[in-house]
């Protein structure tokens, strides 16, 4: 195919950007997710993508008996619960494991979700209605049209950041938690609950999750196998923007989006998914604290 | 003395209960036993899963009106989770061990592709419910298969098209075997039928979103789009077309078959046209239409007993086994050859995919015909005019 | 004579397979050697993998990739038509040194395609070249960011067997010829040549055995265990970590690729299903299960495992048995199953985690340390 039709007129351009920034939104609200976790353990969680659907499906379940608002927020409590539930089962045991074997557990715990909702919910595709409007009804400017969808799940991007970013900085329990991933030994030492902490950050995890899975439901559809895709984006956004660091994350959704979009309208549309393939290999190798992130991160020269 | 003739009424009693059973056992019928590979979870759950329970409720139908010819069905259902490799072993396994008479499925070309030979060597009648045209082309002589021609799908698009005037189309389709193959019928015909495409691409099967690419078929100026997926695209597109201002008539494949794509479609899914079955809108056919009784029936069975929409795929499976049935009834045997030529020589038998009508040199026996052309009004289906 | 009892086993486990062999087919169960060849196939790049993971302590989550170079390339390259450029003069030369050959494909067209040994030794190369290539950047990485990289290696892999036409994107390349290893041998999936193909399926796998096992016991085997042990103690000791770490993920990839290669050609066909990260999950499980650094663990569990896999024993359960078994043995068992503590040391170990004297094994590489691990005292 020869490359794409120059990008002629304006409208055209803003609208390329606008579908950049629908997918980057999404790949934002599940990177954020991965963040909280990682804050409190340096676990990369792999399951993280399990919480968005099982969010997303118990909440469509839900709507058939209660309003939209309600289904989605105790879609968040119970999934909530689930991650609190989880920790508790499965990470807790697996005190003195390296981190690396925690994250293969997480991806066994991955696969076990969603075999499990394979069998709960089916193989079938469902969403949720859209919060505001149809899955017609667009926004224009300058001559080109977004979903208030989109609108919807940056702005819940927006409000979930800007509630961690002060809560891990100023707040007592915050703080707590990000000191137990720089050294578990001294936080306990200072009287820190670690083992609470983490629990706490997998349930905050997962109830964010939940949320973002709700959220991105009308313009994603949801399959009880979409977890794994999403965690696989959601990681590498995580990566690029820094791990630890959401309004970071949130910029490297936004950008990856773009990129991805900008490739594809140039070239064929089967480049598109290496994209972010290549970018998170090059990020591993040539800079893993990500675009934003500080240098001291764990020496990433193997002596 | 009694005690010798206690031992010898003992050994009489084993001796007749021996023979009744003997006898028993000589009078039962040895059943047919039929062998099924599902993708029931996998990436093409979507296919396997509707698959595998049609299967297994019309076996039960079947073996509740007394079986075959007398002969109970016995189904052995096998999950390959969508993966050829899986679908070798398995395959292999119901050839040589249960010696099955015929082998349903697999869901998905690439499968079928992998087990072809294996039947075909070993004798064993293959009916596949996947697509791909190289399934029957070249012909093996034990494989057959029940969904119809993509190419048929096509040419009966391309006929719509024409009559509404357009010239120029955009197509994208997914990147799974399905959308693969339509893609390339749809580029191998369009220039016979006079339609230039100005643009085809493949995206990926769990895209997230499809604004980007349909911004870059709307640079294109086309009169029309053609998608060529199953789940969970399908739906996207309508939504998404409508949302950048893309206002122009949207063709769906024959993957469209559910009422549930509909529904995720919301008000955008109204217009779409596309060729199905008639599964669909069995209500609606009329009264003489020869595969009505059959298509309520399967609907209504599905429907009540599983609680969920009848879909097309399904109905691939249930072809299936209807033709093996046949087969066996009119080659009176369940001999793995006599059954093939009575197969091969099936004619206008009614099936939910449409009317089959089989030769030695064609083993799928669905012509255009066995498409009727769709729309959605007012989030129903209906029959376009 | 220590030389001579570490290959006892080698020696055992051949006894068992030709017994084995003898007993099907006495019984005429032969078909069970379907799955055990297949699994056989799998298991060589299980004991690639135990090479990488439990002696050199770096992990893949990407296995499955040089699994799928070594099956594509000689997929490829036996299956591609060169009837069209019989005429140019590439064509004619490669004809003329016998790397090309005329036959006639299932259908009875001609076709002329690269004999299977050009193939062989082109889907090898080209592996442990990538290898090479790939963990030159990748084996500097520590921990996480090393498994999230070799899971991004198995991801790009996927998407160009997915998407390339030459690899016949989503439904793969079928109507693969036998790999004719010599006159009358040859690596065919067909009846005839069941018990053939057991046979050489095993032979391979022997032969990977015996190289590993010399391999663990040679300087090589052992520079690699104290780099395990104590990275920077090996380092300070002159142990050049990064080259045998190196040397050792490109080695686990050629058997990788072996075993594609071979198995592509005994199933006739290949498909992007087998380069999935559930695909490369599987392996690591196996790996897990068996003994992170005990190659006959993996082999046994790779046989056994695979054989009920793909005997449909899970149903369709499959995925979440093998997440099952991965979780439950990381919780318990890190050490593997044929190296579990003894039951009271293991509920003393869980307990008795937090307080002890023991140093903590270096965390940022590996996943178990043979013989050290903090907590109950093991095998």
């Amino acid at each position: 195919m020869c490359p794409g039709g120059k990008k002629m007129n304006l409208p055209q351009v803003v609208q390329y950007c606008f579908a950049g920034i629908t997918v980057g939104s999404i790949y934002a609200i599940v990177a954020i997710g991965f963040n909280i976790i990682y804050n409190t353990t340096g676990i990369i969680n792999f399951a993280q993508g399990e919480f968005l659907i099982v969010g997303a499906m118990t909440a469509i379940s839900l709507n058939h008996f209660v309003p939209l608002p309600v289904a989605i927020l105790l879609a968040v409590v119970i999934t909530t619960l689930l991650g609190g539930l989880i920790e508790l089962v499965f990470i807790r045991r697996a005190q003195n494991a390296s981190v690396l074997h925690l994250i293969v557990i997480t991806i066994g715990i991955s696969i076990l979700m969603r075999e499990a909702m394979l069998h709960i919910w089916d193989e079938k595709v469902r969403s949720l209605p859209y919060f505001t409007g149809t899955g017609v009804s667009t926004i224009t400017i300058f001559g080109a049209h977004i979903s208030p969808q989109v609108l919807w799940v940056l702005g819940v991007s927006a409000v979930i950041v800007m509630g961690l970013t002060p809560f891990f900085r100023f707040t007592l329990t915050g703080r707590a938690m990000r000191a137990c991933a720089d050294d578990r030994m001294a936080a306990r030492l200072c009287g820190i609950n670690d083992k609470w902490m983490v629990t706490l950050s997998f349930m905050l995890s997962a109830g964010i999750g939940a949320l973002a899975g709700c959220v991105i439901s009308p313009v994603t559809q949801t399959q009880y196998d979409m977890g794994a895709p999403l965690a696989i984006k959601g990681f590498t956004v995580a990566i690029l923007g820094g791990l630890g660091n959401s309004m970071a994350a949130v910029v490297a959704g936004l950008l990856l989006g773009l990129v991805e979009t900008f490739v594809m309208s140039q070239f064929d549309v089967a480049y598109k998914e290496a994209v972010s393939i290549v970018i998170l290999l090059l990020i591993l190798v040539f800079r893993p604290s990500g675009l934003f992130g500080k240098h001291e991160i764990t020496a990433m020269r193997a002596v | 003395m009694r005690k010798q003739l206690v031992k010898v009424t003992g050994i009489l009693v084993l001796a007749i209960v021996i023979a009744i059973s003997g006898i028993v056992k000589a009078a039962d019928e040895p059943t047919i036993k039929v062998g099924a590979i599902f993708a029931v979870t996998g990436g093409a759950s979507n296919l396997g899963a509707p698959e595998a329970k049609t299967a297994e409720m019309l076996v039960e139908k079947i073996n509740k009106e007394g079986g075959v010819k007398g002969h109970k069905v016995e189904l052995i259902v096998k999950d390959s989770g969508s993966k050829p490799e899986n679908a070798i072993s398995l395959a292999k396994q119901l050839i040589e061990e249960d010696k099955v008479l015929a082998i349903i499925g697999p869901s998905t070309s690439g499968e079928t592709m992998a087990i072809k030979n294996i039947c075909q060597e070993g004798n064993t009648i293959l009916l596949s419910c996947a697509a791909a045209e190289d399934i029957v082309n070249p012909v093996a002589s034990y494989v057959f298969k029940t969904p119809q021609k993509d190419s048929d799908a096509v040419r009966r698009i391309f006929q719509v098209m024409k009559a509404k005037g357009i010239t120029k189309i955009g197509v994208i389709t997914s990147n799974d075997g399905f959308g693969i193959a339509g893609g390339k019928q749809l580029a191998k015909l369009a220039d016979l039928a006079g339609i230039t495409i100005a643009i085809s691409e493949a995206y990926d099967k769990q895209e997230t979103d499809l604004t980007g690419i349909l911004t870059k078929v709307k640079g294109k100026d086309v009169n029309a789009v053609v998608n060529w997926s199953i789940v969970p695209a399908q739906s996207m597109v309508a939504k998404n077309m409508k949302q950048i201002g893309l206002d122009v008539p949207l063709f769906q494949s024959h993957g469209y078959g559910n009422i549930k794509y509909v529904q995720q479609g919301g008000e955008a899914a109204n217009g779409t046209i596309f060729p199905c079955g008639r599964l669909l809108i069995a209500e609606l056919l009329p009264d003489s239409n020869p595969q009505k009784a059959l298509l309520m029936g399967y609907k209504k069975d599905y429907e009540s007993r599983y609680k969920e929409d009848a879909s097309t795929f399904g109905g691939h499976a249930y072809d299936a086994i209807l033709i093996l049935v046949e087969g066996v009834k009119k080659a009176d045997s369940i001999d793995r050859d006599k059954v093939r030529d009575a197969i091969e020589n099936l004619k206008g038998l009614v099936g939910t995919a449409g009317i089959f009508n089989f030769s030695s040199s064609d083993h799928n026996g669905l012509g255009m015909d066995a498409f009727e052309i769709f729309t959605v009004k007012d989030g129903k289906f209906a029959i376009y005019k | 004579m220590t030389q001579f009892r570490r290959y006892i086993p080698v020696i055992a486990v051949i006894a068992a397979v030709v017994v084995l062999q003898v007993v099907l087919s006495a019984t005429h169960a032969t078909y069970y050697m379907t799955q055990i060849t297949m699994s056989a196939y799998y298991a060589l790049v299980v004991i690639g993998l135990c090479l990488l993971m439990g002696y050199a302590g770096q992990v893949s989550l990407g296995h499955a990739g040089f699994f799928a170079i070594g099956g594509y390339t000689t997929a490829v390259l036996t299956t591609l038509n060169l009837l069209p450029y019989r005429d140019t003069p590439l064509v004619k030369l490669c004809s003329s040194l016998g790397l090309i050959f005329q036959r006639q494909d299932i259908y009875g067209a001609d076709i002329l395609s690269f004999s299977p040994w050009v193939a062989f030794v082109a889907a090898l190369l080209l592996a442990v070249i990538i290898a090479f290539l790939i963990g030159l950047p990748v084996i500097r990485l520590k921990g996480h960011y090393l498994a999230m990289a070799t899971l991004g290696f198995g991801l790009i892999i996927y998407r160009i067997v997915l998407g390339g036409s030459i690899f016949g994107q989503a439904d793969g390349i079928s109507n693969i010829p036998p790999f004719m290893i010599l006159d009358g041998l040859q690596v065919n999936g067909r009846v005839p040549y069941r018990v053939m193909n057991y046979y050489i399926a095993w032979s391979v796998v022997a032969a990977a055995m015996v190289l590993a096992i010399n391999l663990v016991g040679s300087r090589i085997g052992r520079a690699l265990r104290s780099i395990h042990e104590n990275e920077e103690a090996a380092h300070s000791l002159g142990v050049d970590t990064y080259r045998y770490k190196l040397f050792i993920f490109v080695l686990s990839a050629l058997f990788a690729a072996v075993g594609g290669v071979l198995l592509t050609h005994y199933n006739g066909s290949i498909g992007p299903s087998e380069v999935t990260v559930m695909k490369s999950v599987r392996y690591l499980v196996i790996v897990a299960v068996g003994g992170m650094a005990n190659l006959w663990g993996a082999l046994f569990m790779g046989i056994i495992l695979n054989f009920l896999s793909l005997r449909g024993v899970f149903g369709s359960y499959d995925d979440a048995v093998f997440a099952i078994i991965l979780i439950v043995i990381m919780l318990f068992a890190p050490q593997g199953l044929l190296r579990m503590p003894r039951l009271p040391a293991l509920w003393h170990g869980l307990q008795a985690r937090e307080d002890t004297a023991k140093p903590v094994p270096s965390e940022v590489e590996g996943m178990a340390v043979p013989q050290k691990q903090s907590g109950g005292s093991n095998g």
